[in-house]
């Protein structure tokens, strides 16, 4: 027997949502995450995030730093997975040297210490992550040469226009705007190259046949976000498009199994919360609750959906990486030795791409954008993990 | 069609088939080449690329020993991705029992022209850091060695010229290879290569699998220096029946360190089972504890082509005209492949083989 009615993956807000409803519902609920706080990727370190003042009233256990694998089935009755989403990363020429990261992988760099102040940054690549990181890296004394949207204008002021529906959205739009009075924003252009000796120093910036260089000490590259469908994956929940496919109450193909958060459906946290909740109530039995949810729901998902149309990436991007440019930064693979592989399977046995500790989760999202195929099979451990946490424990 | 049948048609895509191809071509047969996958996907890429002489029965030495010479020969032709690595073999004994046996296991060697060096405690652990210690000591044998197979396989297919194709093939006879979507591919011989599979194909094929399961780690460049197998090993490796674990160890040529090694008979899932997967590592703890600390990339499980006396099954089908058997390699089908293809080409084109082919002929079986 399970000591828990429900097991949470997830410590964001999807996970965090779906505990707390489930455990004020009487739930015995259990969080597990393999960070030391809770908050995920997006408010990583936040102490006054109301959400999280919530959770830890909720009467749910957290468990961090804690190894996730598919053996997680059998901690609660019922499973919520909210194991959110990672960055996407398209090669092009330069983007392993040292100073490119992804943008949120700055935000979480500046988060835990690292100082900015008087480096020159470029953000570039798409979507209003770009500004979050631009007005954290402001405001922590960075110099944000560029901001570069890949999304033509049009496409990003058509948007724009849309958040009207979105209250709370506009608004937090509009306070990263005013944030970043002085920096420049430029809607479609895009960075095609990385330069420097050992380390970046400058970027080469194009829109349509002109091209420019933009001298800086960071570059920060957002190209949106792929889920984490790994442990879904493992525990046999069907995918649709890549994405772990759920019905009204959240609820997965695998019975007791339920799914919420960027792992649905890339959407930001207004979704993922409200999911998560639904979830958690759901998965506690409250289905009348959730379902006073579903209208609120509908609403973020058409959201999501405006937000991906508005910032889909353009197809040159996806054609900047030349024959030498590495592609699987783990095994050291460049383009050329991928070109002409029939797939990810052949790949991978022939060039070792994806062999190597990321698994596949960075190179498998960039071949499948690139070459057409990707990471299509996941294998034990869902994330690495020393070999003692392989062994079960004797007693049981 | 391209033209006529070919000479030879070989099932199965993986290191014993590709072989098959490459001495064939070799030997000027036309060869055709039938896969369900990618090459080299299935037990070939599962296991552990051990190129190992094994000499506890003459005919295992014989097919593993000439194996690893033309093995020796090809690796400095392919290319740097099949991650040649001479590491030798590094058998532990844990106690005067096992290290009696290593004392045989060296006269043996020795005896065939094989070097072996027996390590007393001190050197084993000169030898082999990682070792815990109060170990007995160990027998070296250098000319041992790992590669990375599925690079293999698929440098042998390419080279070998044959014409691979895609396709399921779901019951062999002197008619032909059946394809799943009807299609019959005839040949003047066809060879059975597929391994664990190559029962399903041909019933009465007495080739039965027995599941195992890996581990690997991500880069510890140093923590191991040899392939490090137990004393015991054999034990569990020629055990009739029910389930059991060994230490198998090897260093990759990258620096990551693949775990084995676990036999099953009768498990026929892929999925992991914990509690084997378990007594495997448990096991690899007790001779190396600092194998608990390395941080585990990804488990997987395959399938050894078994037969009942544990010899691969290489030459003519009995009670059949054209139908030709190479599989049932056990766990030692990455070392012994190009020695079965060489055998196979040798019996086709009537040469006489450099070892006897006696032992390995399915007509052993007693097949009506």
């Amino acid at each position: 027997m399970s000591a828990f009615d429900i097991a949470v993956v997830g410590a964001g807000p999807a996970g965090i949502a779906a505990a707390c409803r489930a455990a004020e519902n009487g739930a015995r609920v259990v969080v597990i995450d393999d960070n030391p706080a809770p908050g995920g990727q997006i408010w990583r370190g936040e102490k006054s995030e109301p959400w999280i003042e919530r959770f830890k009233r909720s009467g749910a256990v957290l468990e961090r730093d804690t190894a996730v694998d598919e053996r997680v089935r059998q901690r609660g009755a019922k499973l919520i997975l909210a194991t959110g989403a990672r960055e996407l990363f398209l090669p092009f020429p330069g983007w392993t040297l040292p100073g490119v990261t992804g943008v949120g992988g700055l935000q979480a760099l500046i988060k835990s210490g690292l100082a900015v102040k008087g480096m020159r940054v470029v953000i570039a690549g798409s979507g209003p992550l770009l500004l979050a990181a631009a007005s954290l890296a402001r405001s922590k004394g960075a110099v944000v040469r560029l901001v570069a949207e890949q999304a033509p204008g049009g496409r990003v002021t058509g948007f724009a226009g849309a958040l009207w529906r979105h209250p709370g959205k506009a608004l937090q739009g509009a306070e990263l705007i005013l944030t970043l009075i002085g920096v420049r924003y430029d809607a479609g252009c895009f960075v095609e190259e990385a330069c420097g000796e050992g380390q970046v120093e400058h970027v080469r910036v194009r829109r349509g046949e002109r091209a420019w260089e933009e001298k800086c000490d960071l570059l920060a590259v957002g190209f949106g976000l792929v889920p984490n469908t790994e442990l879904a994956a493992l525990l046999g929940c069907d995918l649709d498009s890549g994405f772990v496919r759920t019905g009204d109450w959240q609820q997965t193909s695998v019975p007791g199994v339920y799914a919420a958060g960027e792992l649905t459906g890339i959407g930001g946290v207004e979704k993922s919360l409200v999911e998560g909740e639904i979830a958690g109530l759901a998965a506690a039995g409250r289905e009348a609750d959730a379902e006073r949810l579903f209208s609120r729901r509908a609403s973020w998902k058409r959201f999501a959906a405006r937000l991906q149309s508005a910032f889909a990436l353009e197809p040159v991007l996806k054609k900047l990486a030349r024959e030498d440019t590495c592609v699987c930064r783990c095994e050291d693979v460049p383009l050329s030795e991928l070109k002409g592989r029939a797939s990810w399977r052949e790949a991978k046995l022939q060039t070792r791409c994806g062999m190597g500790s990321c698994q596949g989760r960075i190179c498998g999202a960039a071949t499948r954008e690139i070459l057409g195929w990707g990471a299509d099979s996941v294998r034990p451990p869902a994330f690495p993990t020393k070999v003692r946490n392989l062994i079960e424990s004797k007693s049981s | 069609m391209n033209g006529a049948a070919p000479d030879v048609l070989i099932v199965g895509g993986g290191i014993v088939g590709a072989a098959c191809a490459w001495e064939c071509s070799l030997g000027g047969l036309k060869v055709m080449v039938v896969e369900a996958d990618v090459p080299g996907s299935g037990a070939t890429a599962a296991g552990m690329g051990h190129i190992v002489a094994m000499e506890d029965s003459t005919p295992e030495f014989h097919l593993t020993r000439y194996s690893q010479i033309i093995w020796n020969e090809l690796v400095h032709e392919m290319p740097a991705g099949v991650e040649y690595l001479p590491c030798g073999t590094l058998w532990v004994a844990v106690d005067e029992e096992e290290m009696a046996g290593a004392r045989r296991k060296q006269a043996s060697y020795l005896g065939r022209g094989v070097p072996a060096e027996l390590l007393d405690a001190r050197q084993l652990a000169e030898a082999e850091p990682s070792l815990r210690s109060g170990l007995v000591g160990g027998l070296l044998v250098p000319e041992d060695s790992a590669l990375y197979p599925p690079v293999a396989a698929q440098w042998l297919l390419t080279q070998s010229g044959a014409e691979v194709r895609r396709g399921r093939v779901v019951s062999i006879s002197d008619s032909g290879a059946q394809l799943e979507d009807g299609t019959l591919l005839t040949a003047g011989i066809i060879v059975n290569a597929a391994g664990a599979m190559s029962s399903k194909l041909m019933p009465g094929v007495p080739v039965t699998p027995r599941k195992g399961h890996l581990v690997i780690t991500e880069r510890y460049p140093g923590f191991l220096r040899h392939q490090v197998v137990e004393l015991g090993y054999l034990k569990s490796a020629h055990a009739a029946g029910g389930d059991s674990v060994a230490l198998n160890v090897q260093p990759r040529a990258t620096g990551q360190v693949l775990i084995g090694s676990s036999r099953q008979h009768g498990a026929t899932h892929k999925e992991i089972d914990r509690p084997i997967l378990s007594a495997m590592l448990r096991r690899a703890e007790e001779y190396l504890p600092g194998i608990m600390d390395l941080v585990a990339v990804r488990c997987w499980t395959g399938f050894r082509a078994t037969t009942p006396d544990k010899l691969p099954l290489i030459g003519p089908w009995p009670g059949t005209q054209r139908v030709w058997l190479a599989t049932g390699h056990e766990g030692l089908g990455i070392t012994t492949g190009p020695a079965t293809g060489r055998l196979v080409a040798d019996l086709i084109l009537g040469r006489t083989p450099a070892i006897p082919a006696q032992p390995y002929l399915p007509a052993r079986c007693g097949h009506a």
